[in-house]
């Protein structure tokens, strides 16, 4: 059989398409949800129009996105069963059921509170559609929070047995769902899934707020958020790198493999190294050229400089010796590299951030003549007495509107390593991925939907991208006198019954 | 009773759920081209729907996932098994979705009408393949000792399959008819009355051919009792639409649903996938299931937010409860 069509590849490229792509829209939609509805809070609050405005903005691209996010999670639901039925048959006692209390629980709360939303302007006093859209944020924290807890026993099961009398070939059983709902791995995952979700929701704003402030327009909405893309932005990308050190020190002692390969360390070492930059031979499982910062790594997985990290030869060895022959080494490239675009691309977007909001600052160390007003574009004021020039703020904005990319490329990369860094498992130390594939798929199935799906989904992309753009460009909507006179009773205003719904599809 | 007795109630109750609440949705689907004469009477369609269809949708997610918890052998020989036309459902609810949110984004007359065909085709075959698939669980598929599926996707396209899933399309466009007819003011309201009468006795006669061949190839006492339920609520369905009474109608098609998924699931048990090759190779209750310890965790979870979920989207229900015609749709986009 041709290697490169052997149904584990085609079943592996599929899960990582169609997943990379399904979770460009999830940190969208999560934070997003959380940033809307901070901004109607705010309306409902202070009952400046402003955030009115800012959260109808900000609502739209939230629903043009999250419809993405809906559908391409349909997919993941089952392909699990189509393409990796072994793995289901094998796992379903313990996986199928964070699975199951995510729809039960956290699907059918977001997708009927956005229903309510959506369509509930005139329908709800405003104090309840300000609980819907909350109600949406808090539902897809809760699916977050149920489906890493899965992938986290994938990385690091506990809670389970394996039983082997059960007369119809071995699996593994639940023993303690507490454990697994409560691991130090998927406590940890959720942190930094959530933090690094928030900072692809602070780009966006600020890049999109950025976009607008360049042209001068629309000045009042996205100044206020800017400010609070900014600080979502810095909130989440120290929360990121501070979840990602604990994950990282996590990693080290249950998938020592991924954390050696991210490095590229092929021998341990004390005090370990950390690589800047790396080519390596994985024939001969050892680096050509190596630029490293000694004793960092052994702070990274142990909290001090000189402690022993094993390298990736000497797990290989020591997985050989507990699971028998065979390669346990995962790609090392990727890994490598994966690990170096997802730290790179998302502090890059902290130091942006933080750029952006120390150059935006309202009044520390900014002479008076340089501060602005609320529905003025600040001046990016660098020192006391001196703004960025025209052109070098020009740049600024610039630099923070390409930004809005980063944190989702960062995003990519860290699931691309962590779930390839982890291989040749499936569910570490347990089942191996090979085995985890549907026997009874034939490739032409495989290859069928792998290419539906891509074809389907670049399609999609395409659309979806455009009608951001065109709803971007057009700039928060002015308001009318139904969205500043919302209705007092549910069911809304009954006097007039042939007024027209305030959305329609 | 036992807990995977337990969970195959379960498991019919989230279909019952999926297809009484989606059903209508794809049933209104079909009816934009069946019924509406202009733009503005498709939008009206759509908007019945408009607050409520992704809620709807995810009862068959919560199926999904909870056939996977609870008898993760049926939900893996299942997808696997049915790899190709699942395929297609998963691709028409993609793009369903992405349909209903989109199509009203851009003014443009193409974006729109495109739009409004994906939303057709992408009720109408999920409609007719939920059929299919279930006729072929109930029928028994080539099912090997493994518990793999071993037949081919033609294999899945027989007459028996086949005539199911002209019934749950039928069914459903019959459903979203009376649904149309509560949710609407106007001229199409009463269009829809007048449709709704003759698709429930196309409804009937296929129904009732599919309920009969069940129930003489796989059916018991209890099942004949649901087709007979089944059969007698449809019938009053289809009288109550044609006295005027939409609310009762509706229900009644609703029961109509109930029943047949019933009666469905009563032909299977105890097993949930039969094997056409070989009975003892079949899926049961007790050998695709998962450990007692799994499910009554999900006991748990599904006694506390089962309640919880019909309480909140019912009062999603309440809160849309208002008729719309052509003139409460804004022109905005």
């Amino acid at each position: 059989m041709d290697l490169a069509l052997a149904p584990e590849t085609l079943a592996r490229w599929q899960f990582g398409i169609t997943t990379v792509y399904h979770f460009l829209f999830v940190p969208l939609t999560i934070s997003l949800a959380a940033l809307t509805a901070g901004l109607q809070t705010a309306w409902v609050r202070s009952g400046k129009e402003k955030y009115l405005r800012a959260t109808k903005f900000w609502g739209k691209l939230f629903l043009i996105n999250i419809a993405m996010g809906v559908v391409t999670g349909i997919v993941q639901e089952f392909q699990f069963g189509m393409n990796w039925s072994d793995y289901s048959r094998f796992v379903g006692d313990i996986f199928g059921a964070p699975l199951a209390f995510e729809a039960l629980i956290a699907f059918f709360f977001e997708s009927t509170f956005i229903g309510l939303w959506i369509f509930g302007w005139d329908k709800l006093p405003k104090k309840i559609h300000l609980a819907c859209i909350w109600m949406v944020s808090i539902g897809t924290i809760l699916s977050a929070y149920f489906i890493l807890a899965a992938n986290s026993w994938m990385q690091h099961p506990v809670g389970y047995r394996i039983n082997e009398d059960r007369g119809q070939g071995a699996r593994a059983e639940l023993t303690d769902f507490w454990a697994v709902l409560t691991q130090n791995t998927a406590l940890t995952q959720f942190f930094h899934t959530m933090t690094a979700a928030f900072l692809v929701g602070g780009a966006f704003m600020v890049g999109i707020s950025a976009f607008h402030l360049m042209r001068k327009r629309h000045v009042a909405v996205m100044r206020t958020s800017l400010r609070l893309g900014l600080i979502t932005l810095i909130i989440a990308g120290l929360g990121t790198a501070i979840s990602g050190d604990m994950l990282g020190k996590v990693m080290f002692k249950q998938q020592p493999m991924k954390m050696a390969a991210a490095e590229a360390l092929w021998d341990g070492e004390a005090p370990a190294p950390f690589s800047i930059f790396a080519i390596g031979d994985v024939d001969k499982g050892h680096n050509e050229v190596a630029i490293e910062i000694p004793g960092i790594l052994s702070y990274l997985a142990n909290g001090d400089f000189h402690s022993y990290v094993p390298g990736i030869n000497d797990v290989n060895k020591a997985e050989q010796e507990k699971y028998g022959p065979g390669d346990y080494r995962p790609n090392i490239p990727v890994a490598y590299w994966g690990f170096r675009w997802m730290i790179g691309f998302g502090m890059a977007s902290l130091a942006i951030g933080v750029l952006g909001l120390w150059l935006t600052r309202k009044k520390f160390l900014i002479a008076p003549g340089l501060r602005t007003g609320e529905d003025e574009v600040p001046n990016l004021v660098l020192f006391k007495n001196k703004a960025l020039s025209p052109k070098l703020g020009k740049w600024y904005w610039i630099v923070a509107l390409w930004t809005m990319l980063f944190p989702l490329i960062a995003n990519s990369w860290g699931w691309i390593f962590t779930e390839m860094g982890r291989q040749p498992w499936v569910v570490y130390g347990v089942m191996r991925t090979s085995a985890a594939v549907s026997p009874g798929v034939s490739q032409g199935e495989v290859l069928t939907s792998m290419i539906v799906f891509t074809t389907l989904y670049a399609i999609l992309a395409v659309i979806e991208v455009k009608l951001l753009v065109k709803y971007v460009k057009a700039g928060p909507p002015e308001l009318t006198e139904d969205d500043l006179n919302p209705p007092t009773k549910i069911g809304g205003d009954t006097r007039d019954p042939d007024r027209p719904m305030a959305f329609s599809y | 009773m036992e807990l995977h007795d337990v969970w195959f109630v379960l498991i019919a109750v989230l279909w019952t759920g999926y297809f009484f609440l989606e059903g209508f949705d794809f049933g209104v689907g079909v009816l934009t081209k069946l019924l509406a004469r202009d733009r503005p009477e498709k939008r009206v369609l759509i908007n019945t729907i408009g607050p409520v269809w992704d809620g709807n949708e995810v009862w068959l997610l919560t199926a999904g996932g909870a056939t996977f918890a609870a008898f993760p052998e049926w939900y893996a020989t299942l997808f696997s098994g049915f790899y190709l036309p699942l395929l297609i459902i998963l691709v028409c609810l993609i793009v369903r979705g992405v349909a209903f949110e989109y199509r009203a984004k851009r003014p443009e007359e193409n974006w729109q009408r495109n739009w409004e065909e994906a939303i057709f085709w992408t009720s109408l075959i999920p409609a007719f393949l939920w059929g299919v698939a279930f006729g072929n669980i109930v029928r028994g598929v080539k099912i090997d000792r493994d518990m793999e599926y071993v037949g081919n996707f033609w294999d899945l396209l027989n007459p028996y399959a086949l005539l199911g899933g002209l019934v749950t399309l039928t069914l459903f466009t019959f459903h979203g008819t009376v649904f149309a007819a509560l949710k609407t003011v106007g001229d199409i309201r009463a269009r829809a009355r007048a449709l709704a009468m003759k698709l429930g006795l196309v409804t009937a006669v296929l129904a009732l051919a599919f309920l009969i061949w069940t129930q003489i190839d796989t059916g018991d006492g209890w099942s004949l009792a649901a087709m007979l339920i089944a059969a007698v609520s449809l019938v009053a369905a289809i009288g109550a639409i044609k006295a005027g009474r939409e609310g009762w109608s509706f229900a009644l098609s609703g029961v109509t649903i109930a029943a047949a998924v019933a009666m469905l699931f009563l032909a299977l048990f105890p097993n949930v996938m039969p094997s056409s090759l070989d009975p003892a190779w079949s899926l049961t209750v007790t050998n695709a299931s998962s450990s007692p310890y799994t499910l009554k965790i999900m006991t748990w979870c599904a006694a506390i937010a089962t309640p919880l979920v019909l309480l909140y989207q019912g009062w999603t229900y309440w809160v849309f409860r208002k008729r719309i015609g052509t003139q409460h749709i804004a022109d905005a986009h």
